[in-house]
């Protein structure tokens, strides 16, 4: 399992045609005889829908077809999407539907669907529809949709609150009735949109002669968009066929069913032609999820010493218009509370709304950012109401390495413990403040100061629950060619997961990384497939791979073994042939052996062996795997502008054991990008009414190459007990801790000015704000 | 209406409708889907390709703008036998991810090097603050445009066509 391969920086084998313009993303697809989409979209962010007339648009030159929910209800078991992640924790009718009927519910809804020549006959067409709305009362955000009077975000549902639960254990009430000392934290969580570089398409085909749909999707979930258009359409799954090409990013908004997708699959088969959409920047800020919204109300009772004793308090998760898929963010937040922290007892109230704002479902974090974030801020309030370290009093709660695995009380929603199987928490502190030289900090803190300069040094901890399962399979094949291939419903979409099961494979049958292909999230190539979220896959198809890997392995030998008339224990694989070790000449290639066990007409293949090269698997955790992170930033503030340049940024990760720590090296620092996003620049506004107010890349701000630091990664590696290969994720583990560590950061800079912050992202005039207001009390 | 202009060393000719982007003619009418379009408001700059040797939006331009000009795109910048300089230091130093924005930063890196050739890791990020990525934090992205350096020096004068 450790050979050449695992545990190397592999170069990709992804990167050839993507650095020179031969990578074939879903708008490099062209079809004979396709035609393109455009949608048209709410303006409103709640109306009534009372009419659309498409005539006008119907007869514009180019324009094959305008459809509304009516045109394509007839073709469609149901008018609106199922849900993902089902759960009997939600009440019915709360997911989109695949156009507006009736009632729009936030600004860029899609109301119809024109199909014309090219896109630009389409958008034509679309702003020739005419719709009469009675626009109703919204619902702007989370807090408004709890107050008193509230209008409803949509009309059909008794209250805007779809759910209510409380995560809950020990005695909460005796912790904070015994407590030396109680303190309030208040917090808004801030949503922002995911913004893979690729926004969303779909190309749909159907072919009428073999009654077969094909998607051509960049999706972070073949298999299940397969299954549900195959509930939507009344289709066998087997008749349908989702391909994701090159995929340019998900961070999770590619890892739901769209209307966008059920309305081209639906109106292919309706035409007759296959159709192309292209999402473009405005419909992603309009229409794909966003995640973050969260009010939190807590309470934090710790002794003198600092040591929590109990936390307690509420939060508002805005779900959005709509529910595409179950309860997981809000769970996982209020889940991931306690952290990697010893919490006696804790009690959340989460209130789960309904706003006019776009649906939420996981941007890269899935509610552990947030949950973090709440942590971190009220561990920092009990050091500064204590008046002792912050960090040393994160090192006095740490769950110590000796109680490592670490059982809390709290279930996942599997029903399983939450319980980290591996890590070393202080270990990963310690190695955070020695790259942070945290030893030599607050002089220089204190010469910058009388510098008329600000520095301040934030330091934050977070912990992710990995490898979700049930399962994720991986088929690894020697054809007749001699050719290695792996399959996989997993999803690739930027983060080297062909590599890395390249390189799995690549150890066990003595082959080159370059000369295996893999494909992945193409449905024809694999019955099973739940596709690329929660940071699961090197865990869940890395151990698919590798186990089958070792299967053809064992065939190979046995089949090479009958051919050399050699013991089995006297072979290698290397270099793509079965070798007798020690005897130059006495080989066979990997090609001879696929022939012989493949089989030819009229020939035997060896005793007791099964035909063909292959196995396929499908790993099935038993539970997560926890990787945790410690962040570590010094930050200087301009107290003139309110702007704010990393010094330094330290990020310490566990994920178990690397395949490759140059991938796991991007992805922490993909991560880590993407919290300063959060922290600091990534603000989508909307108004009163509920009208989105930052719809462009000028208005929303996204990290650019001078705002992100040269991160400082360290890794510490706690194999996993629960995995074969002893792996963990990684995907979301960068951008857990990094807003509370800035956050913190920030504050520490602006102690003068007595700077405190319970929300995020911190942009400069906010931050001049609070200085301003330090410098002359009121 | 018919548009001719130079792309990648070779001369083409496009019935256009007057209103089609650069970008939109580069890749669905002459098949060139190295570029990529992400933002079209002329943010992103994963559609940056070389006009005349600048670097420029193919989304901001209209392909009659483009009439008499010499286009050169990712795939300009690519040959057959082996990745360029820029395109192999890329890969060494994991400054790709997904890869969607990456024909837009090897183009501008491409632009910078050839004008700069000893840029320094302040004047590149400054530079490539124009082009968004989403996976890598630029980190690796700042490394190859720094080790790329050394294969523009010394025919600066030549590299941009």
């Amino acid at each position: 399992m450790t050979g050449t391969w695992f545990g190397s920086r592999v170069r990709r084998i992804e990167d050839p045609p993507l650095v020179t313009g031969r990578g074939r993303y879903v708008d490099d697809i062209h079809l004979p005889d396709m035609v393109h989409a455009a949608f048209l979209r709410s303006p409103h962010a709640h109306a009534r829908l009372i009419g659309i007339d498409t005539a006008t648009a119907k007869a514009m030159p180019g324009v094959h077809a305008v459809l509304t929910i009516a045109d394509l209800a007839p073709h469609l078991t149901e008018e609106r999407l199922p849900l993902g992640f089902r759960t009997r924790a939600l009440p019915d009718g709360i997911t989109p539907y695949v156009l507006a009927k009736d009632e729009v519910v936030y600004v860029g809804e899609p109301v119809a669907l024109v199909i014309a020549d090219s896109r630009y006959r389409a958008e034509d067409a679309a702003a020739a529809i005419a719709v009469d709305y009675e626009p109703l009362p919204a619902v702007p955000d989370c807090r408004a949709a709890v107050a008193p009077g509230a209008p409803r975000a949509r009309l059909a549902m008794k209250s805007n609150v779809l759910t209510e639960f409380n995560q809950e254990y020990g005695d909460v009430a005796g912790a904070f009735a015994k407590a030396a000392h109680v303190f309030a934290v208040k917090l808004n969580q801030h949503r922002g949109v995911a913004h893979p570089i690729e926004g969303r398409g779909v190309v749909a085909r159907y072919e009428a002669a073999d009654d077969r749909l094909t998607l051509w999707d960049s999706t972070q979930q073949s298999h299940e968009i397969r299954s549900f258009l195959g509930e939507l359409l009344n289709l066998d799954e087997n008749r349908i066929r989702v391909v994701a090409p090159d995929v340019g990013g998900g961070f999770g908004c590619k890892f739901i069913l769209y209307a966008e997708e059920a309305a081209l699959a639906t109106a292919t088969r309706m035409i007759g032609r296959p159709i192309k959409w292209i999402e473009d920047r405005r419909e992603h800020f309009l229409a794909a999820i966003q995640e973050r919204d969260q009010v939190w109300e807590m309470e934090v009772a710790a002794d003198p010493d600092g040591r929590l004793l109990g936390a307690r308090g509420r939060m508002i998760h805005d779900q959005g218009a709509y529910t595409p898929q179950g309860i997981n963010l809000p769970y996982n937040a209020s889940t991931v509370v306690p952290s990697v922290y010893v919490l006696p007892a804790y009690r959340l109230h989460v209130q789960v709304v309904e706003t006019n704002r776009v649906p939420v479902a996981p941007v890269r974090g899935a509610g552990y950012p947030e949950g973090c974030f709440a942590m971190e801020r009220m561990l920092d309030a009990v050091a500064d109401g204590l008046g002792l370290d912050r960090i040393e009093v994160r090192r006095r709660n740490l769950v110590p390495a000796e109680r490592m695995p670490y059982r809390t009380p709290l279930l996942t929603r599997a029903k399983t413990p939450v319980e980290y199987d591996s890590g070393d928490f202080p270990l990963c502190q310690n190695k955070a403040l020695d790259g942070i030289d945290f030893a030599s900090f607050r002089a220089r803190q204190e010469s910058a100061r009388k510098a008329g300069r600000y520095i301040g040094l934030g330091l934050a901890h977070g912990i992710k629950g990995t490898g979700r399962g049930p399962y994720e399979s991986g088929t690894v094949r020697i054809g007749r060619s001699g050719k290695v291939s792996v399959y996989t419903g997993a999803l690739a979409m930027g983060q080297g997961l062909k590599t890395i099961l390249a390189q799995i494979t690549a150890d066990q049958l003595g082959v080159a990384v370059d000369d295996i292909e893999v494909v992945a999230g193409d449905t024809a190539t694999i019955p099973l497939g739940l596709g690329g979220f929660a940071s699961r896959q090197t865990v869940t198809a890395g151990s698919s791979v590798h186990i089958a890997a070792g299967e053809v392995r064992a065939k190979v030998l046995k089949v090479a073994a009958n051919l050399l008339e050699a013991a089995e224990s006297d072979l290698e694989l290397r270099d793509g042939e079965v070798r007798v070790k020690g005897v130059a000449d006495m080989s066979v290639s990997l090609r001879d052996v696929a022939l012989v066990a493949t089989g030819m007409p009229g020939y035997s293949i060896p005793k007791g062996v099964e035909a063909g090269l292959e196995s396929n698997q499908n790993f099935a955790p038993e539970s997560l795997a926890y990787s945790n992170g410690c962040h570590a930033v010094e930050l200087e503030v301009d107290v003139e502008t309110g702007q704010v340049h990393f010094v330094n940024y330290v990020l310490v990760s566990d994920s178990g054991r690397l395949v490759n720590p140059m991938t796991a090296d991007g992805q922490l620092h993909g991560g880590a990008a993407h919290g300063i996003g959060n922290a600091l620049f990534e603000w989508m506004g909307y108004d009163q009414g509920a009208q989105p107010l930052t719809t462009t890349l000028a208005e929303y701000l996204m990290p650019t190459a001078p705002e992100i630091p040269r991160f400082t990664v360290i890794h510490h590696e706690s194999p996993s007990p629960l995995n074969p290969l002893g792996v963990k994720g990684i995907g979301e583990c960068g951008t857990l801790p990094a807003a509370a560590a800035i956050v913190s950061a920030i504050e520490d800079a602006l102690r003068p000015f007595g700077v405190r912050l319970g929300e995020y992202p911190v942009r400069p005039h906010r931050l001049l704000e609070l200085i301003r207001r330090g410098t002359n009390p009121q | 209406m018919t548009v001719r202009f130079d792309v990648n060393g070779r001369r083409a000719e496009v019935a256009v409708e007057p209103r089609t982007s650069l970008a939109d003619c580069l890749r669905h009418h002459l098949g060139l889907t190295g570029t990529h379009l992400a933002c079209e408001h002329g943010v992103c700059g994963a559609c940056t390709v070389l006009v005349d040797g600048e670097a420029v939006r193919s989304c901001l331009m209209l392909a009659v703008q483009a009439e008499g000009r010499s286009v050169v795109t990712v795939e300009g910048l690519s040959n057959d036998a082996a990745l360029s300089p820029l395109q192999a230091a890329f890969r060494r130093h994991h400054a790709l991810q997904c890869g969607f924005c990456t024909p837009g930063m090897i183009t501008t890196a491409h632009a910078l090097l050839t004008e700069e050739p000893d840029a320094d890791a302040d004047r590149i990020r400054e530079v490539l603050s124009g082009n968004l990525c989403r996976c890598t934090g630029y980190v690796g992205i700042v490394e190859a445009v720094l080790e790329a350096r050394a294969a523009y020096r010394g025919h600066k004068a030549d590299a941009a066509s």
